[in-house]
């Protein structure tokens, strides 16, 4: 069905909100899945509260409370707070350009903003820290990370804007609100949940970066955390360090959840899934397609352009290493069965938390999202874990390494899985079920084409991720492979310019398909819905 | 879409999961702590000669030493290759190294070496100090190590306290002046470097070349592989060293070791074997390692100050011991 068909369709009702809502599933099955998500998920957590005690409390008083550990403090929230509002407010902005306007080319522009979240932070802080010098500190490192992250709140945001329903705002302006408070209310306000839901993430990744700050030379608790472990022969301190990034995120956690509220938004059934009428530019089109273009020559010109630079500028070839197809073969072997199970672990828990709303499920699904706060800490669990425990099993193997990955970016899974079920009507699968299908079968061939999208979205996001990932990577990471991230790695860190930046591109290259796909859902949700109907 | 990925990716998992596959000769596991540029060249030269293959996985010496002692009996690596001795140390310690072959140990001088005969010198580095001539005169830089804390160079110094090679250099200045000065002497270079502090002495040298730092303490080795890379025509720094045998002027030894629990023994003696023949020697002193080769008669030929001319000061291999005492200092000065 062509959207214009669909556009045509009688108006519907409204969804109502309600809380006792039947998903496709039965509660228990959503809450066992849920439940063992978390605890796996925890396992990270529950490891680092066992070294810490385990190092005494002594130990652990003295490493928290001296006077490192202030500045590190310092640097951290400052770096969190003002990165995290410039994402948001560019995140929005680039998304109701992309997705509510007639600016030109927007499924370019769409698909251009989202590719600085495969360019890997550390990339992005070369890039930069080659151009000039004064990208450093303080500075440098807003710049950077805000360059980098932004598509964490653009892209969910952007897919709350393209599904969200049309007749809230044009209610709202037929009853004589004005443009901007409409945008401020309803648009915004449709949108909330996507917003405070990324602007999560790019603080907990605030919190966990290391490559990049390292590069820049900005201190904070994670770049300590790491020093620390590769120092001073001493993981007890680490993860004594790490308590207080883990209570930094506990923070963060309650603040997004206090800001989030008990709102659900919702919008009326799939039938009024119609094309929303774009907002007209005018005159402000050629202006908007400059801010755009520089815009995107700072995210992708600059990262792309160091690497081609340093390419051409060429110098000798000194390091071996293993091939560029190699390498990309695992980074794709390793990144994709991750994305998937990410994907996977995440849909339970979303919909227990959107469809049976209580405070035990909210609780479940926000402790899900410590984990980005401990990156490193994962991965040296999971090694630890497995040579304490198990007896060496599964170390250094891919499955472990996989795994990792499917904790480490469940979070971005979360949230993007999340905001297709907030808007996916209950009432389908309501009728669906009236009309005497089984639940697994209402699963199936309702639920999860409703959800298609953000499925997609969340293995996007994970993928994306995973090729990006390096700090895990270089832990886990089975002996005699390299990953196009490790393999960068091991070239610029030895000043390999010249043969680190082809791997560089490959990255950034590869990262274009998913982006690609993520669009191609996006622009297939209305015919769908309706398909599901 | 999705479906078909899921069904299809744990067969791919499973087919990339293993490592390089063991050839005719069979092969061991190297952790290879010491820079890719002289371990790379080294294992293609023992992988030519025995036809054992040699997986290589290489991190900072520090962790690979804690990924050892995690791992104990069932550690999947036969050779340890670090930078500095004393992450070796640690693991002689911890009693997991096997005793390095008697032919082995003969070939380099014994102060280089395991004083318990359980790790071989390999190569050996010097520290220098790196600076920017646009930036600082040589004249004007510090000739003693405890001048690095001296105030004038504010803003000038660039440091990396997460650097394994910085510990030695800690280790000397504690010995020579004790615990409180060496204490107060961090103290004064926290302050001096402000927020040039890097992550490795790559990024300092770099940093100083490019101009952003006036100069920092770096291992010689560091500023020719970055002439090498870059080509002399990119490069904006020098070095020069300490007055001869100032605590600061640090020679240090990097050294591999057998593990005690390596199932492939004979191969992996073999390895270090190679490492210090007079055809891996001559492999570092050819090679972009820029380090120097130990063995006797062997000298490196790169363009560097000829090893016997160096004047290091004389601290030794146990007195360097296993860097405990240099990370605790540089804790309480608040660096780490």
């Amino acid at each position: 069905m062509t959207p214009a068909a669909i556009v045509e369709q009688p108006t519907p009702r409204a969804t109502v909100p309600r809380v006792a809502a039947r998903a496709g599933l039965r509660p228990w099955v959503l809450v066992g899945a849920s439940t063992v998500v978390a605890i796996v998920l925890a396992l990270p957590l529950v490891f680092l509260l066992i070294e810490a005690y385990g190092s005494g409390l002594t130990t652990v008083w003295h490493l928290i409370f001296r006077s490192l550990t202030a500045t590190l403090l310092w640097n951290t929230v400052q770096l969190t707070a003002v990165v995290t509002v410039l994402c948001a407010v560019i995140g929005i902005a680039a998304a109701w350009f992309v997705e509510r306007t007639d600016l030109p080319g927007r499924r370019l522009w769409g698909a251009l903003l989202v590719i600085p979240l495969a360019i890997p932070d550390f990339v992005v802080s070369f890039g930069w820290a080659s151009l000039s010098t004064s990208v450093a500190g303080f500075r440098g490192a807003v710049l950077v990370m805000t360059l980098a992250v932004y598509p964490l709140i653009y892209l969910p945001v952007a897919a709350s804007f393209r599904n969200a329903d049309p007749g809230q705002e044009e209610a709202a302006r037929s009853l004589g609100v004005g443009r901007l408070k409409t945008f401020w209310r309803i648009t915004l306000g449709q949108a909330r949940g996507a917003i405070l839901g990324g602007c999560l993430l790019v603080a907990l990744i605030m919190l966990s970066e290391y490559g990049a700050f390292e590069i820049l030379g900005y201190q904070t608790f994670t770049t300590e955390i790491f020093t620390e472990f590769n120092i001073a022969f001493n993981v007890q301190a680490a993860a004594a360090l790490s308590l207080v990034l883990v209570a930094l995120s506990l923070l963060v956690l309650t603040g997004e959840t206090a800001a989030r509220g008990r709102v659900r938004v919702s919008r009326a059934g799939p039938l009024s899934q119609r094309r929303i009428p774009p907002h007209r530019l005018g005159h402000l089109t050629v202006p908007v397609l400059a801010g755009f273009t520089v815009f995107v020559g700072l995210t992708l010109g600059v990262p792309i352009g160091a690497s081609v630079y340093w390419m051409l500028e060429g110098g000798r070839a000194l390091l071996s290493g293993v091939s560029l197809l190699s390498a990309l073969w695992h980074t794709a072997a390793y990144s994709a069965p991750a994305a998937v199970l990410a994907t996977v672990m995440a849909l339970p828990v979303a919909l227990l938390a959107i469809r049976y709303p209580g405070r035990a499920h909210q609780v479940l699904e926000r402790s899900t999202y410590l984990v980005l706060a401990m990156p490193s800490l994962i991965a040296f669990a999971f090694s630890y874990f497995s040579e304490r425990y198990v007896n060496g099993f599964g170390y250094q193997t891919a499955p472990m390494l996989v795994l990792a990955y499917a904790i480490l970016f469940f979070p971005l899974a979360l949230v993007a899985v999340r905001a297709s079920v907030a808007q996916a009507p209950v009432s389908l699968e309501e009728v669906a079920r009236s009309l005497g299908r089984r639940q697994l079968i209402v699963f199936c061939r309702v639920t999860l084409p409703l959800l298609a999208p953000g499925l997609a979205a969340a293995f996007c996001l994970v993928f994306l991720s995973a090729v990006t990932e390096l700090t895990a990577t270089l832990i886990l990471i089975p002996t005699g492979v390299q990953t196009l991230s490790t393999q960068f790695w091991a070239y610029e860190t030895n000043l390999s310019y010249a043969q680190a930046a082809p791997f560089a591109l490959v990255i950034i290259a590869i990262a274009a398909v998913p982006s690609y796909i993520l669009g191609r859902f996006f622009d297939g949700l209305p015919s769908r819905a309706v398909v599901a109907t | 879409m999705l479906l078909a990925v899921a069904v299809a990716l744990p067969a791919l998992v499973l087919a990339a999961s293993g490592g390089a596959a063991p050839a005719g000769g069979g092969s061991i596991t190297l952790y290879n702590g010491q820079h890719e540029q002289t371990t790379d060249s080294l294992v293609t030269g023992f992988e030519k000669a025995t036809g054992i293959t040699v997986n290589v996985r290489s991190d900072d010496e520090d962790t690979l030493a804690d990924e050892i002692v995690l791992e104990g009996s069932h550690s999947p690596a036969d050779v340890i290759y670090t930078e500095n001795s004393p992450a070796l140390e640690y693991l002689q310690e911890k009693g997991l190294l096997a005793p390095v072959d008697g032919s082995t140990l003969a070939q380099t001088p014994s102060k280089y070496n395991s004083p318990q005969d359980d790790w071989v010198g390999i190569s050996a580095r010097v520290s220098v100090l790196i600076y920017n001539p646009s930036l600082i005169t040589k004249s004007e830089l510090p000739t003693h190590v405890l001048q690095l804390a001296d105030p004038r160079y504010k803003g000038k110094l660039a440091f990396a306290a997460g650097e394994t090679d910085f510990q030695p250099i800690v280790t000397s200045v504690a010995r020579t002046y004790g615990q409180a000065a060496a204490l107060k002497w961090l103290e004064g270079i926290k302050s001096n470097a402000g927020s040039h502090v890097y992550p490795d002495n790559e990024t300092i040298a770099d940093e100083v070349n490019r101009g952003a730092a006036a100069f920092g303490v770096v291992n010689q080795y560091y500023w020719y592989r970055m002439e090498a890379e870059l080509g002399s025509g990119h490069i904006h720094s020098k070095i020069t060293y300490f007055a001869p045998r100032d605590p600061g002027y640090v020679l240090g030894i990097s050294g591999a070791a057998v593990l005690k629990s390596s199932r492939n023994q004979a191969a992996a003696q073999k390895f270090l074997a190679f490492m210090v023949s007079r055809q891996g020697q001559e492999i570092i002193a050819h090679s972009i390692s820029f380090e120097y080769p130990i063995a006797d008669g062997v000298k490196t030929a790169a363009p560097e100050a000829p090893f016997d001319e160096l004047e290091p000061n004389g601290i030794t291999i146990p007195e360097l011991g296993d860097g405990s005492a240099a990370i605790a200092l540089l804790r309480k000065a608040g660096l780490l």
